[in-house]
């Protein structure tokens, strides 16, 4: 129930934050607030009646009922699709990071919004709630649902209140993500129907598609459905496109929950389903998906170097660092998992707080063209030293949370392909060159005479807390890791043993 | 016949009671509110009847077959046409003009429809058909003032009298092949019929295919289907898209199941060029359409060419879970477009240049309740999760899995792709902030709207009730 509430809590926020509206313009902003945190606070609470999640023996992927939470109810029994949510440590990790980033966005909503506050807030506690069932749900048919459903609230959001080009870049994500769910959805339902002929029993629970037995070309088309589709919301190359139009177009908060969190859902949906769902497929398939990874990475950097518009150029670092994410999971080794798992935390927050860093800069130049900034530390000192925390965070600076993700996932692929490696490595450098780059064009230089007596204003304290808890919270993860590392580890080794079992070579099996 | 067979007829004989009666009445004191009065009492009385005839299903005459897949059918028909006999009282209402016989009309073609639901044989196939199609012709033209509606009208006609003419010709030569009208009576001597005259078979059933294809608009039939549906009344249009062709659908699929069609191959192979033409046009060119109505014809087309893929499994698998699918399928999409029309019929009316999509600008904010219940229906034609249309695309997945049509599953998901993007358009189109005037809406017609958002809602979001029930039939 603890999960249901979770998701109920958001939803009735949402609906709570849009009629507060008609009592005061200045409520929903709070309401949501309050909402957030309420859920999150729920959350801290129930766990810490639970055995510390470092003590817990491995989740079994195959049983339930070693896992953290889990929830079960018929929804739809004429087809065996259930209510069924579950939490391991990895959720639990995406799902705190859903929190405090919602949060977050919340805040990066105060000022940003001026019309239709109410609507907005909504939105966003819906997407949250959505998110979080991406993050929870164990029928495959719940987790498509909440995959597609979370896009809605997330569409109104750029299309409501995005900038200039908002109507092209939210018709694309939209169009993009939902072509990819299609996909998925068909090899949801194939895999669904091979484990019907072979078992006569619909399910759609993760539990027991786990194991379905199947031919390798048929596993191998299933997977890449899967495959595409997580690839997509990632983005990795070459299904990224849809993601620079989104990430600039969309409001700031809305910017802060797509990159923040939105893009985690893939990898988590590679993690959770398209490699455990049919390991061998999956690890054939590695090689590809791993040139995917490097590519992006190199791409995305490339690209990101030749950005004018701020918040451009975060969102191609975005592709970059998600091509990390991409090499770590495919490289399916414990420390490359780890490295995957904390840089979708820690990427989550130095980009969230960049975005909002360019949306603070849009709100008080009504500009993200970085050719017409220059040397705003002099005006807006906080606002530059805080910039300059996240670049260097951004760029892998070691003592931050960054840096430890990056290396992970290159010390776990360096054994598994050294080529790759090398090449995802130049990825770093080259991010130091686009992240200064950033830095040196807004913040430094000559003061531009035109924001000379502008009378820019620097951050405010509302402003300054928001970005210390994604400091603190960078430094905690750079300096000491383990937590996280703990947290992920169990779920991790199971994933692990669970591929590693010798699979049961079917001689013949009916389609 | 016997009386147990009178009352298995009851739906069908109300109906005809209500026609008479209309006729008598405006014989008597021609006045509107009496004659939509007596509809609507008919349409209930039909409703009750036709749950009262499921006691006695069973084959009436060699003509009619009387089952509760038929009498659900039966019910769903008449409930849309209650719908649309609502949205049509605003309609046509000004003051001074007579507009008794449309209700007398309306009721004609439910008999047909529903006629042709029940029909199992080839005559009254046909009857059915025409009855429906010759009352929606004066219904389609009833505003005689309009330039378009008669277009659209005359536009049906004759395009709607060469596929009769092609229809029953087809009959002929499947008649002279089998020696026999009635669809169990060609079912039984289909495959020996096709040893013997495989020429005539074809050919017989490619007519037949081709006048049934006109009815449903599946590309590359369709080309009447956008004029007909601006130009038509937006309640007419409404009665056309869900009324007319989902009986017609009904009457198809039952040929095609009886009529052990789905053993020649041949004909699968039509129907499957047809599905993937229709996906693929339908949603291509209802890319670039400016009005509302004329989006909602291109996007029937594309809706017809995914329940063809439904048809096209039965080759393949048994019928049960088809004709499950068939039903929700049908059903959702029913409601959904009912939906869309109720609305598109409150917010624009009959003013053409109000139902341009740009004209719905800013709905979202001074009409709230009518944006939202169109962004719903709207998003259960793109097939979204939580809403009856998606319920529907997984049956339609899921069969389509089950007997290996893996092409017709990917044109499925690139017309979906597609789709999603001209759905959006009016979603969008909605949200965008632009002052628009305030505009009085009927009541009534606002409950109905809500009414049948809810249950796609309820569809799509609690679907195991009637997924149960649909498998019972």
């Amino acid at each position: 129930m603890i999960m249901i509430n979770l998701i109920g809590i958001l939803l009735i926020g949402g609906l709570l934050a849009m009629i507060s509206e008609r009592f005061d313009d200045k409520m929903p902003r709070k309401v949501a607030m309050a909402v957030v945190l309420t859920d999150l606070l729920y959350l801290l609470m129930c766990l810490s009646g639970m055995p510390e999640i470092t003590q817990l023996q491995a989740p079994l992927a195959n049983d339930p009922s070693t896992w953290l939470m889990h929830f079960k109810s018929d929804w739809i029994p004429a087809f065996g699709i259930s209510i069924e949510l579950a939490l391991d440590g990895i959720s639990l990790l995406m799902v705190l990071l859903t929190l405090v980033l919602g949060a977050i966005a919340i805040s990066a909503s105060w000022t940003d919004i001026v019309v239709r506050k109410g609507f907005f807030e909504a939105n966003l506690l819906w997407s949250l709630a959505g998110v979080l069932g991406v993050f929870m749900a164990l029928d495959l048919l719940l987790f498509f649902l909440f995959w597609e459903v979370m896009l809605i609230p997330m569409y109104f959001m750029i299309a409501i209140w995005g900038h200039e080009n908002r109507g092209y870049a939210a018709m694309k994500f939209f169009i993009f993500t939902q072509a990819s769910g299609l996909l998925m959805l068909i090899s949801v339902l194939a895999l669904v129907a091979i484990n019907h002929s072979n078992t006569g029993v619909w399910s759609f629970s993760y539990f027991d598609l786990l194991n379905t037995q199947m031919a390798e070309q048929t596993a191998h088309w299933i997977m890449l459905g899967f495959f595409v589709a997580f690839v997509v919301k990632l983005p990795g190359f070459p299904f990224h496109t849809w993601l620079p139009d989104a990430h600039t177009q969309a409001p700031t908060a809305g910017s802060v929950i797509l990159a923040g969190i939105l893009l985690k859902t893939g990898a988590y949906g590679l993690i959770r389903f398209a490699v455990p769902l049919f390991p061998e497929a999956a690890l054939n398939f590695s090689y590809p998906a791993m040139l995917l990874g490097a590519a992006g990475v190199v791409y995305g950097a490339v690209l990101a170097f030749g950005q004018t518009d701020f918040k451009r150029l975060i969102a191609y670092s975005s592709v970059s660092h998600m091509g990390f994410v991409l090499l770590g999971i495919y490289a399916w080794n414990e420390l490359a998992l780890q490295g995957a798992v904390m840089q979708m935390v820690a990427h989550g927050f130095s980009t969230a707080a960049l975005f909002m860093i360019a949306g603070s800069l849009q709100e008080r130049l009504h500009t993200r063209d970085m050719r017409q900034m220059s040397g705003l530390w002099q005006q807006m000192p906080r606002m530059g030293a805080v910039a300059m925390f996240f670049v260097v965070a951004s760029l892998g600076l070691p003592g931050l949370g960054n840096f430890v993700a990056e290396f992970l996932v290159l010390l776990g692929l360096f054994k598994v392909n050294a080529w790759i490696t090398v090449i995802a490595a130049t990825g770093l450098i080259t991010g130091a060159a686009y992240s200064l780059l950033l830095m040196q064009r807004s913040f430094q230089g000559e003061v531009n005479k035109k924001w000379a007596d502008h009378g820019l204003i620097d951050f405010g304290s509302r402003e300054m807390l928001t970005m210390a808890v994604m400091m603190i919270a960078l430094i905690v993860l750079g300096i000491y890791p383990q937590p996280v590392l703990d947290t992920a580890h169990p779920v991790l080794q199971s994933l692990l043993e669970l591929t590693t079992e010798p699979v049961n070579t079917v001689a013949e099996v009916v389609r | 016949m016997n009386a147990s067979m009178f009352s298995a007829l009851a739906p069908i004989l109300i109906l005809s009671l209500t026609a008479v009666v209309l006729m008598a009445q405006a014989s008597i004191k021609r006045d509107q509110a009496i004659a939509s009065m007596i509809t609507g009492v008919g349409f209930v009385l039909a409703l009750f009847a036709a749950h009262y005839a499921r006691d006695f299903a069973q084959p009436v005459t060699i003509l009619l077959q009387v089952d509760h897949w038929s009498l659900f059918f039966t019910s769903l028909i008449i409930i849309s046409s209650f719908v649309t006999l609502i949205l049509s009282l605003e309609t046509f209402s000004p003051e001074g003009e007579r507009k008794e016989e449309y209700y007398l009309l309306l009721v004609l073609s439910v008999l047909g429809a529903v006629v042709l639901i029940q029909s199992s044989h080839m005559v009254s196939l046909l009857l059915g058909m025409e009855l429906m199609g010759v009352a929606l012709y004066a219904m389609i033209a009833f505003p005689e003032k309009g330039e378009l509606p008669l277009e659209g009208a005359i536009k049906y006609l004759v395009l709607s009298a060469c596929a009769s003419a092609m229809l029953l010709y087809g009959f002929a030569l499947i008649y002279a092949a089998t020696g026999s009208l009635s669809y169990l009576g060609i079912g039984a001597r289909a495959a020996e019929a096709y040893v013997q005259n495989p020429m005539l078979i074809m050919a017989g059933s490619a007519m037949v295919l081709a006048g049934i294809g006109f009815k449903l608009s599946v590309a590359p039939f369709h080309m009447w289907t956008p004029d007909v549906y601006e130009g038509a009344p937006t309640p007419v249009t409404g009665f056309l898209a869900t009324v007319s062709k989902g009986a017609v659908f009904v009457a198809l699929t039952r040929f095609y199941i009886d009529g052990n069609l789905h053993q020649y191959s041949g004909l699968n192979t039509a129907l499957v060029v047809l599905a993937i033409a229709s996906m693929l046009i339908g949603n291509w060119l209802a890319l670039r359409q400016e009005n509302i109505k004329r989006l909602l014809a291109y996007s029937s087309i594309a809706h017809f060419g995914y329940l063809l893929v439904v048809l096209i499994a039965l080759s393949y698998m048994d019928d049960q879970l088809v004709s499950q699918s068939i039903t929700f399928y049908l059903t959702a999409y029913l409601v959904t477009t009912l939906a869309a029309f109720a609305v598109v019929s409150t917010i624009a009316g009959e003013d053409v240049k109000r139902q341009d999509i740009s004209a719905f600008e800013g709905l979202f904010w001074y009409r709230p309740l009518e944006a939202s219940a169109l962004t719903i229906a709207m998003l259960s034609l793109a097939g979204i999760p939580l809403t009856a249309g998606f319920m529907a695309k997984f049956f339609v997945i899921t069969v389509g899995i089950q007997s290996d049509l893996w092409v017709l599953l990917g044109v499925l998901v690139l017309g979906s792709a597609v789709g999603i993007y001209y759905y959006l358009r009016v979603i969008f189109a909605m949200s965008k902030s632009s002052q628009g005037g305030e505009q009085t809406a009927n009541k009534l017609e606002k409950i109905l709207a809500v009414a049948l958002i809810v249950s796609v809602l309820l569809l799509g979001s609690w679907p195991q009730p009637f997924i149960a029930y649909a498998g019972g039939l």
